[in-house]
């Protein structure tokens, strides 16, 4: 169960040729992919294309009503391997990930499909995550292009520039017998916008016809001597015939030509942002009628020479405006000028950041730089984002005192079942007295590495989280490692990769995987151990029975991470037992915002028809918590807080449960595991009470009417009238 | 002159919210409201999914007539919109709490020449505030400040307050705000109807939409002035910090009317059995620690009787006698922690603190129960040896304490804690019992242990006072990192200490009171006390 749903989106996805699209960028690939003819579609979600994975779910009556063939893949390099698919056959495919990582993963088999080549249009989309809000290493998706020879796509930040460049893209790829990248930045795959609609297209020929009739041809398969001819076919027919579709098709533009002797060149995902950047000096308008000529590069690979050229033919100066280091479009621009003998002077990455997103402020600052230089006249306004810091009048003047704005990084939610699990490792490690190396692995459980937890040296990839502790094993050690995994991670490689490995090499490794039942981290899809049913997919597969089929003799699954004194006993005895090989523990409880999600509504419907319902939160007692916050720095929940002491003799916040609070147990099991303090309270409201609740109830209110009446009595003789408080 | 500088350009809106705020979902109604009025809309995010309560900013951008057709010769049929919002060029900020405002205006977003910024003055405490072993918070009040000088119009109020009195969220209370601010061209109508469309929660919504438009109206919340300096004494306050949250000001008037009372008629403030303590405490103690006093006078005769009140008037006028600060501090503060360390927190105190009736009623009213309905409240306890030894006569108490036997078998039986029903016959009884103790608890292990303590620390501040009042103001206030149970609190004992004897060591030295005060503050950073020991060894390379 996905964390959003679309399902009420994609009746959009039905919607024929002249109607108005409104949506998210990433409902419109869906939207192009079918109005392409795609017989074929699969991927692995991750922000920020996790949606698109998730709108290709909700719409799968549309896709089989259509023939196309959609799977969640296993990992991107299933996804990228299954585009075999289009090597012999006339069939369109797409597959999406997110980039760089995903790409990384995938990057054998893109290897082998670029080199093979392709038949039928092959499209990866790829979302880059890279700048601002992203959550891996900061790499670009370029270099795959330009290892593997596949043509890369970068259409600017524009709903129907991107369905246009879908479209475009398979063509480009059936043209010149290559796979096509689509490189959608962060920001493009959440861009709300509109196009015209086309009508869905079913594909010519299904995934059925091709497997009712099997082809081969020996030429297309990577291995010598086909694969020598592979370079020769990529130099000498496909990258020409690229080059000639670029061209004839103007998939790149020229804009503003003619208006002034210097330009620029910009990659199709910067345009917007270097238009607001001219529009902000003064130099082009709302609707991109730019004074200084423009080449936007929707094709980022291959650079089309002869375009380039004739581009600059005419030109003193221009700059190039890309993205992301290496800086490989200005090295090759330098190459293509050179070797024509152009005297243009060619600026980039000496007037613009040389890493780093390309925001609007940096691309204005490095517009301004070069028209400056060369062409002052275009200039005729300077916004104060250009003023120094120490200009009253620059919006970076200081204006509030840095200390008092303090770093927010994501951390895990309310209820989080992984909180629990790093308690409970945190109380283990205290138990043992020892604290351990710990190879973390990506997903929420990542967040551990942060306050309050601090846990996690590394993380190496995906799935990679016992393979990162793998050469951290001695015998002679006093102490094992541990290596985290989440369920995601570890069907997604971690099984070979990490448990297997450790299991053949004989590693003494203590591996938690966290299994929440989703692939969470990217929006709760469905994983081979998801518990729940499943129209769609095979579910239920116990990651204890993997790991035990794999070889692993000590194992535990802990059904219940809230428990903690539980867990952290678990702990202790993995990381003392003397059974050698690796020690697995299976920490399970289902995704908090997934299941609140499920159930909340459910809780409603129940209490308003009448059903008896139990709320449950936590609370902590003002008067006797003494604020030393102990509580949260063993759980670091965002509901668990801090107020205002409302003793007016004490002085430091005391701790307090926010009304987010949804009574997953956390606090109160800390309590007891950690020993912390007695402030701690769960409350239990009951709704619907049935005749059972209110007689125990009114016995209970009479004997503890009873009983506290003498305490009241006796503080009554010294307490003042509460009037007057 | 450009067509940006004419005015050819869109409305540009910034939304600073953490993930799962509904930040998102305020960008779309904003859209909403936009199109039906003919704009051109865009918007975007770096929301991502993995985002959970991070700080992320949404952007929308709205082009005034964007559905004109293109003109001839246009480079584009439709308004290219900005991904990013430039520092300096946005028209709207919308920050869903304080901090975040702070962020806006640091980033460059939030400027006094262009910017209407709409802010929710309540504090979502990030994550190393709430660590601090004290009180780590930022000082709310320069933020504030910070969001009246740095937008055109600021606009503040409680969102999050007025949203959850609706029964909603922040993003629909600041939804409101936005459109009572009037900073967009659109009538409330449109507004509503976005909500309307949306078809969740409407009602709700709807109710904190117009809580918000109608907080929009009003003047925001002017940053405290700090007092000025040596204008003779000050009332008594809560902190030192200038607190912005409404609680917190309320129980600062709360305790002014309280002063001014206490000076009138002290009698008022406590209960029948201590009028007689209250009249002393008139005649003998100095107007500015009166208040303090009579909440002392009672909390000592509630945990133990009157007899333990008298022994704390004792303990605070000895302090009074060397008092000759014009401010009283120093008998304000001692009034303050003689009592509370005197009340230190044992079973007996926790259990009684458990079946107060006031304590029930706080606990119903945190769940929102309504009145008559069915509540179970449970604890959650984990009696430690430690606890159990302190609460017996000294010599069962050492006994115990010392025993490999009774500790392995209370360890057994309390390692898992226990949870009691409160509400139940059971579990009220049993702390009922508990908190019968109280007549015995003078004849506890840990009672002549820490009147003990108690004593020697008030001996150290009365010798210091005549030698450096400061000083011995600053040992009274050191009470402060005493906190804690179990484990916590043994830390806390073992940075007392140390403190103590850096106290000591720093009598007759230049900026002593200074340096303890920084001490203390290294004792409340961390719990292992490595800041602290890190603080001392540095003070004694120095010295």
């Amino acid at each position: 169960m996905a964390e959003r749903s679309f399902a009420h989106e994609v009746k959009k996805l039905r919607e024929g040729a002249g109607t108005t699209f409104a949506g998210e960028g990433i409902l419109a690939v869906t939207k192009a992919l079918l109005q392409s003819g795609v017989a074929y579609v699969g991927g692995y979600q991750g922000a920020p294309i996790s949606h698109l994975m998730d709108v290709l779910g909700d719409a799968h009556e549309i896709l089989e009503e259509l023939d196309v063939y959609f799977e969640n893949s296993a990992s991107e390099a299933t996804a990228a391997a299954m585009m075999a698919a289009s090597v012999n056959y006339p069939l369109r495919g797409a597959i999406t990930f997110k980039s760089t990582v995903g790409t990384n993963v995938a990057a054998d088999a893109l290897a082998n499909l670029a080199s093979g080549g392709v038949r039928g249009g092959a499209l990866v989309i790829v979302g880059e995550d890279y700048g601002e809000g992203s959550s891996i290493m900061q790499e670009r998706s370029h270099a795959f292009a330009m290892k593997s020879q596949m043509w890369l796509l970068d259409p600017r930040p524009n709903v129907e520039a991107i369905v246009n460049a879908v479209e475009a893209g398979f063509e480009l790829s059936e043209a010149s017998n290559t796979p096509v990248m689509l490189q959608l930045r962060l920001r493009s795959c959440h861009l709300y916008g509109s196009f015209t609609a086309k009508d869905n297209v079913r594909p010519p020929m299904t995934v059925k016809d091709a497997v009712e009739n099997p082809s081969r041809q020996l030429d297309r398969i990577v291995l010598p001597p086909a694969s020598f001819l592979h370079e020769k076919e990529k130099l000498e027919d496909r990258w020409p015939a690229a080059v000639e579709f670029i061209r004839s098709r103007g998939l790149n533009e020229v804009i503003g030509a003619g208006t002034a002797d210097v330009g620029i060149i910009v990659q199709g995902g910067v345009y917007n942002t270097l238009n607001r950047a001219m529009e902000l000096l003064g130099c082009s308008d709302a609707f991109g009628n730019t004074t200084v000529p423009t080449y936007v590069m929707n094709v980022t690979y291959p650079v089309v020479d002869s375009e380039i050229l004739d581009f600059v033919a005419d030109k003193r100066a221009v700059l190039l405006v890309e993205e992301g280091q290496p800086d490989y479009i200005e090295q090759s621009l330098n190459t293509i000028l050179r070797r024509a003998g152009s005297e243009v002077i060619l600026h980039g990455k000496d007037l613009l950041p040389v890493g780093g997103e390309y925001t609007a402020a940096a691309v204005t600052r490095g517009l301004h730089a070069f028209l400056s230089k060369h062409l002052p006249a275009a200039v005729s306004a300077k916004p104060s984002l250009l003023l120094p810091k120490t200009d009253p009048a620059s919006p970076f003047a200081p204006r509030v005192d840095a200390e008092v704005v303090r770093a927010r990084p994501p951390g895990l939610c309310t209820g989080c079942p992984e909180r629990p699990i790093f308690s409970a490792l945190k109380l283990a490690e205290k138990q043992t007295g020892k604290q351990h190396h710990v190879s973390a692995d990506i997903g929420c459980h990542l967040f551990a590495i942060n306050e309050p937890f601090n846990l996690g040296a590394t993380t190496m990839g995906y799935g990679l989280g016992s393979a990162g502790a793998a050469a951290l094993n001695s015998k002679d050690a006093d102490r094992r490692t541990v290596a985290v995994m989440g369920d995601g991670g570890f069907w997604h490689n971690g099984l070979t990769s990490g448990v297997g490995n450790a299991v053949f090499n004989q590693s003494d490794q203590m591996l938690v995987v966290v299994d929440n039942a989703y692939s969470a981290a990217t929006g709760g899809q469905d994983v081979l151990s998801s518990r729940a049913d499943s129209q769609l997919r095979s579910t239920k597969h116990p990651i204890e029975r993997a790991v035990r089929g794999i070889g692993v003799t000590w194992a535990k699954t802990i059904a219940n991470t809230y428990d903690i004194a539980k867990l952290r006993d678990v702990f202790v005895d993995a990381l003392t037992t003397p059974s050698s090989g690796p020690k697995v523990v299976v920490a399970q409880s289902e995704c908090m915002l997934n299941k609140e999600r499920r159930e909340k509504p459910l809780r409603k419907q129940a209490m308003q028809s009448g059903k008896r319902v139990v709320k449950e939160r936590f609370g902590v007692d003002a008067e006797t918590c003494t604020g030393d916050h102990a509580c949260i720095r063993v759980s670091g929940c965002p509901s668990l807080s801090v107020k205002p002491n409302p003793d007016p003799m004490r002085t430091d916040p005391v701790a307090t449960v926010l009304d987010s609070c949804v009574g997953c147990g956390v606090c109160g099991a800390n309590a007891h595991a950690a020993s912390l303090c007695p402030s701690f309270y769960r409350s239990d409201l009951v709704h619907n009470p049935s005749w059972r609740d209110k007689t125990l109830a009114r016995l209970r209110r009479a004997w503890i009417g009873l009983m506290s009446a003498g305490v009241e009595r006796r503080a009554a003789r010294y307490e003042m009238v509460e009037e007057l408080a | 002159m450009s067509s940006w500088q004419e005015g050819r350009r869109p409305l540009t809106i910034a939304i600073l919210a953490m993930g799962g705020e509904g930040g998102g979902v305020l960008a779309d109604w904003i859209v909403a409201v936009g199109e039906q009025a003919g704009y051109y809309a865009q918007t975007t995010s770096v929301a991502g999914v993995a985002q959970r309560t991070g700080a992320t900013v949404y952007y929308v951008e709205l082009y005034p007539g964007g559905g004109r057709p293109a003109r001839a010769g246009d480079a584009r049929r439709q308004p290219v919109l900005s991904l990013f919002p430039a520092p300096g060029e946005v028209d709207v900020v919308i920050a869903s709490e304080l901090m975040e405002a702070g962020r806006a205006i640091q980033r460059g977003f939030a400027t006094p020449d262009r910017t209407t910024l709409i802010a929710s003055t309540n504090r979502v405490y990030s994550m190393d505030e709430k660590l601090a072993l004290g009180d780590g918070r930022v000082d709310s009040n320069t933020l504030l400040a910070a969001a009246h000088a740095a937008g055109r119009r600021f606009i503040g109020a409680d969102f999050m307050q007025l949203a959850l009195e609706a029964g909603s969220v922040v993003s629909a209370a600041l939804f409101g705000a936005l459109a009572g601010s009037g900073a967009l061209p659109f009538e409330r109508e449109p507004f509503e109807d976005a909500i309307r469309a949306s078809g969740k929660g409407v009602e709700a919504s709807l109710r904190a939409f117009a809580a918000g438009f109608e907080a929009a109206r009003q003047p925001a919340p002017k940053p405290i002035e700090p007092a000025p300096a040596g204008a003779g004494p000050v009332p008594v306050t809560i902190s030192r910090r200038r607190p912005v949250d409404a609680a917190e000001e309320a129980a600062e008037q709360a305790e002014r009317r309280r002063e001014e009372v206490a000076a009138s008629q002290p009698t008022a403030l406590v209960g029948p059995q201590l009028h007689g303590r209250a009249t002393l405490v008139a005649e003998r103690f100095p107007a500015p620690a009166r208040s303090m006093l009579l909440h002392g006078v009672v909390r000592t005769a509630v945990y133990q009787n009157p007899a333990y009140t008298d022994r704390y008037l004792e303990r605070v006028e000895r302090l009074a006698a060397v008092d000759t600060g014009a401010d009283n501090r120093l008998t304000r503060e001692a009034a303050r922690h003689v009592a509370l360390w005197m009340c230190y927190q044992d079973t007996i105190q926790v259990a009684l603190q458990k079946i107060r009736r006031k304590r029930l009623d706080g606990v119903r009213a945190e769940a929102k129960a309504a009145p008559g309905q069915l509540m179970n409240v449970r604890e959650y306890l984990h009696p430690q040896v430690e606890e159990i030894a302190d609460t017996l006569p000294t010599r069962l108490g050492r006994w115990v304490a010392d025993s490999a036997w009774f500790g392995r078998l209370v360890g057994r039986l309390t390692r898992n804690g226990m949870i009691v029903n409160t509400t139940g016959i059971i579990g009220f009884t049993m702390l009922w019992a508990m908190a019968m103790f109280r007549p015995l608890r003078p004849r506890s292990y840990r009672f002549a242990r820490e009147q003990a303590a108690i004593d020697a620390w008030l001996d150290r501040a009365v010798a210091v006072a005549p030698v450096d009042y400061d000083l011995a103001c600053e040992i009274v206030e050191t009470h402060r990192v005493l906190k804690g149970y179990g484990e916590t609190h043994q830390h806390s004992v073992e940075s007392f200490t140390k403190l103590m004897d850096a106290a000591d060591a720093l009598v007759g030295e230049a900026e002593a009171a200074a340096t303890l005060a920084r001490l203390r503050q290294a004792a409340l950073a961390d719990e292992d006390g490595s800041t602290l020991t890190r603080e001392l060894a540095a003070l004694t390379l120095a010295a």
